[in-house]
């Protein structure tokens, strides 16, 4: 944040703002009536109450949030020329701003393009998929209806260059061959005992969607709009579940655990220089109560908004905090061979990928939220040889999901398993065979006999 | 999951025990909430204990060990749960209570009645340690000082150092004291709030300081703060129970509402914090201080003075602020004009409640 300590005009420390130091106050109005980065341009004031206001002219605080995207984008090689991007869209205003941003770096590739000789740099493609969740959230489909069309009209008004636009709905996480997949879906969150629980079942299918759409469309990465205060939640639910362990995996600029590697360009962005920037650029939103008002999620989102209240860079300190945490081999965009990536692209990312674990360790991950898992939380993964479906499901979740998304019997457990989407089940096989070849591997020129009867 | 529990408890009256199955639930056992009898929570508390005691390897037979004791709820139920522990299972250790007063007149006067009721009641002699005698200073002299914000800052590094010398006095090789799973979660969330990535990753041991002077365990780690207070209610222990009068304006009490919140919504979640603030991957390169000796007063220090020695200075010279807040410039002894200019600007620090055990 550009809190410098010197003439620091935001409410976080300073308490006597209000009623004290007038003197120093008028001092202050007359330098303050020029943008403090440009010196020129009158500043903008948002009256929203929020820190930093009336500091920046509207270009320089634009230049300062697309700074900070471009940044991210360039540093970690999220988006290289040959790539085929697909931008997650919500509707909401992170989301709306990563659309947009993408888009200009899009048209300036283009320009670029269209104006050097040789035409060696091709422009990256530019896909927007919006998940519509009518199947759980049933009471919403007039209001989505009205969603949907907004979005179409948005996405086409983004052009040239032309967009696709994947409106897919969030059953479709079942595979075209499943037989009422809205029934399923239904009955699949109704199994969930637990509120939270089915928050975050329905975020994880949300995602196995996303990857879906992007895979069968010929996407190459996943522009997700997470923001800082996103982010800051995120670490505070991770670790109220238990989830520290994965915590670092879920909030790096990179997460290519998945087949098609997630981004996250807003990360550095707080959601304050986000509601801001659309009210600047006139960028329109638009909110689905698609969430419930109970929950953990809900009341750790509550207490972060009290948290910034008391001091409004807390959210940007919390995730400072977080990003000390080691992160995973996966945590950044894979090195390849492939002749298409330019060579900037490559020595980029060879730069960048330096101080990541350099051991590609076999991790277990959970089925259902994709976590990597602690040693010891998966000891107990070679115990159900045979067994139930179940069984091995359970063996192979977190301690989180086991808790928040399992139901606790056998028998409803067995029930839950059977309506999980393919992909997640044939993750539990994936894991059960695998770690038994390990440890094998490991111990095979001490065995004795051939066959796999272990006594 | 709450609606089978809502269930069970309108069916109440005709219900058992769910572990013994022969008497009467007179109690929903807050970690768990499963209904039980009085002598089965008695039970269970008592062997959770036990298991953590054994499983964490704390103690070794013949130790002698102190523990802090405050006359509050924590303190008064470790003091009488370790002094039966220790009997029934033969811990072999040679118990004392180490008490510490920071001079808080109307509270710590009045807890210390309840430790010396208890040198009785449990058997186990008693030492005092004053602030007076320590640093010649006591919190009621620092609070008229500084004012009512960072006073846990003073208190609780004071208190630590006192503790150590205390432990000396009486000669032990062990320090326990009374946090329990709600403290702990509560230090692991203001970690991360604070961005000390340091502490973090030793907050959540068990055992801390064994490189130090007097190593401290917590057999309490995994022990819920209601169970501490309904054990002690049905037991009808003999304790203080007043919050330190200069604490409502610490920062730690964000984290504490916040906990009470979560607590009801999912009990295990406290112990799920302290399970992340285990699991976190911290890397051990990550810049931990250097361990030295304070050059005035030879206790354990990561920088040239101590910070009791430097807060002491501080308030000797008539110059609150010192110690308080970020360095500027250079480390502590160096910039003391620099500090005593600024504390107009200074920021607020959030230090305090900060329970560096």
């Amino acid at each position: 944040m550009a809190c410098n300590s010197t003439g620091c005009e935001s409410g976080c420390y300073d308490r006597e703002k209000d009623n004290g130091s007038k003197i120093v106050e008028d001092a202050v109005v007359t330098q303050e009536s020029v943008c403090v980065k440009c010196k020129c341009n009158e500043p903008m004031t948002f009256g929203d109450g929020g820190s930093e206001d009336g500091r920046f002219c509207a270009e320089c605080f634009r230049n300062n949030v697309f700074g900070k995207f471009r940044l991210a984008v360039t540093s970690h090689a999220m988006i290289t020329p040959s790539d085929n991007v697909l931008v997650a869209f919500s509707g909401g205003s992170s989301s709306r701003v990563a659309l947009q941003f993408v888009h200009e770096l899009q048209i300036k590739a283009l320009k670029n393009y269209e104006a050097s000789r040789d035409r060696s740099l091709a422009v990256f493609g530019v896909g927007v998929a919006f998940v519509d969740e009518t199947a759980a959230f049933p009471a919403l489909s007039t209001e989505m209806i009205d969603a949907i069309e907004w979005i179409r009209s948005t996405v086409s008004s983004l052009s040239p260059p032309a967009k696709g636009l994947h409106v897919v709905p969030i059953e479709s996480v079942f595979g075209s061959d499943s037989l009422d997949p809205r029934d399923r879906l239904v009955k699949l969150l109704d199994s969930v005992p637990d509120d939270t629980g089915k928050e975050d079942l329905l975020l994880h299918l949300k995602m196995l969607c996303l990857q879906k759409v992007a895979s069968e469309n010929g996407y190459n990465r996943l522009v997700v709009g997470s923001c800082t205060s996103r982010i800051a939640s995120h670490v505070l639910t991770a670790t109220v579940k238990g989830r520290g362990y994965s915590l670092s995996a879920d909030i790096q600029h990179v997460d290519a655990r998945w087949k098609v590697p997630i981004v996250l360009p807003l990360r550095d962005c707080v959601r304050q220089e986000i509601t801001r920037l659309c009210l600047l650029d006139g960028l329109k939103t638009v909110e689905l109560a698609c969430r419930s008002q109970s929950g953990i999620n809900d009341l750790v989102s509550s207490f972060v908004a009290l948290l910034q209240e008391e001091n409004p860079s807390r959210e940007c300190t919390i995730v400072r905090t977080a990003a000390k945490l080691t992160p995973f081999y996966f945590n950044k965009i894979p090195e390849t061979d492939d002749s298409n990536v330019p060579m900037a692209t490559q020595r980029r990312l060879k730069r960048f990928n330096l101080k990541y674990d350099g051991s590609m360790t076999t991790e277990a991950f959970c089925p259902i939220c994709n976590g990597p898992q602690n040693i010891s939380d998966s000891s107990e993964l070679d115990y159900f040889e045979e067994g139930q479906e179940s069984d091995a499901l359970y063996a192979a979740c977190c301690s989180s999901c086991r808790f928040q998304i399992l139901p606790q019997d056998g028998s409803s457990r067995e029930q839950f398993g059977s309506f999980l989407p393919d992909h997640m089940i044939s993750q539990v096989k994936h894991q059960k065979v695998n770690s038994q070849a390990y440890l094998r591997e490991k111990i095979k020129d001490c065995l004795l006999l051939d066959d796999e009867e272990v006594v | 999951m709450e609606a089978s529990e809502a269930k069970s408890k309108r069916a109440g009256g005709s219900r058992l025990c769910c572990i013994c199955n022969k008497r009467r639930p007179v109690l929903k056992r807050p970690k768990t909430l499963q209904q039980i009898c009085r002598e089965c929570f008695y039970e269970v508390f008592e062997e959770e204990i036990h298991q953590v005691i054994v499983q964490n390897r704390l103690f070794k037979s013949g130790e002698r060990v102190a523990i802090g004791a405050s006359g509050g709820k924590d303190s008064t139920v470790l003091a009488y749960v370790l002094s039966e522990l220790n009997r029934r299972h033969n811990y072999g250790l040679d118990l004392f209570l180490l008490s510490i007063d920071e001079g808080i007149t109307g509270y710590r006067d009045d807890s210390l009645e309840t430790v010396k009721r208890n040198e009785v009641q449990y058997g186990l002699p008693l030492q005092i340690v004053s602030y007076k005698d320590l640093y010649g200073w006591t919190m009621d002299d620092i609070v008229k000082m500084i004012g009512l914000k960072n006073n846990c800052t003073f208190c609780g590094v004071f208190r630590r150092q006192a503790l150590d010398r205390g432990a000396t006095l009486l000669k032990v090789d062990k320090l326990v004291t009374g946090h329990n799973a709600d403290d702990i979660a509560e230090t692991v969330l203001l970690n991360i709030l604070r961005g000390d990535i340091a502490r973090l990753s030793r907050c959540t041991s068990i055992t801390t300081g064994e490189d130090g002077p007097i190593p401290r365990c917590k057999p309490f780690k995994y022990t819920y703060e209601k169970e501490i207070v309904m054990y002690a209610y049905f037991k009808k222990l003999d304790y203080f129970s007043t919050e330190c009068i200069y604490s409502p304006n610490a920062y730690r009490g964000f984290a504490r509402e916040f906990i009470k919140d979560l607590e009801r919504l999912r009990p295990r979640a406290i112990l799920d914090i302290i399970k992340s603030g285990e699991d976190f991957r911290i890397a051990t390169t990550t810049k931990m201080p250097e361990q030295g000796t304070c050059e005035r007063c030879g206790y354990i220090s990561s920088q040239k003075w101590c910070k009791a020695c430097v807060l002491l200075e501080g308030l000797n010279r008539g110059l609150p602020k010192m110690g308080i807040g970020r360095p500027r410039g250079s480390v502590n002894g160096d910039n003391k004009h620099t500090k005593a200019g600024s504390t107009a600007k200074s920021i607020e620090s959030k230090q305090c409640g900060s329970l560096d055990f």
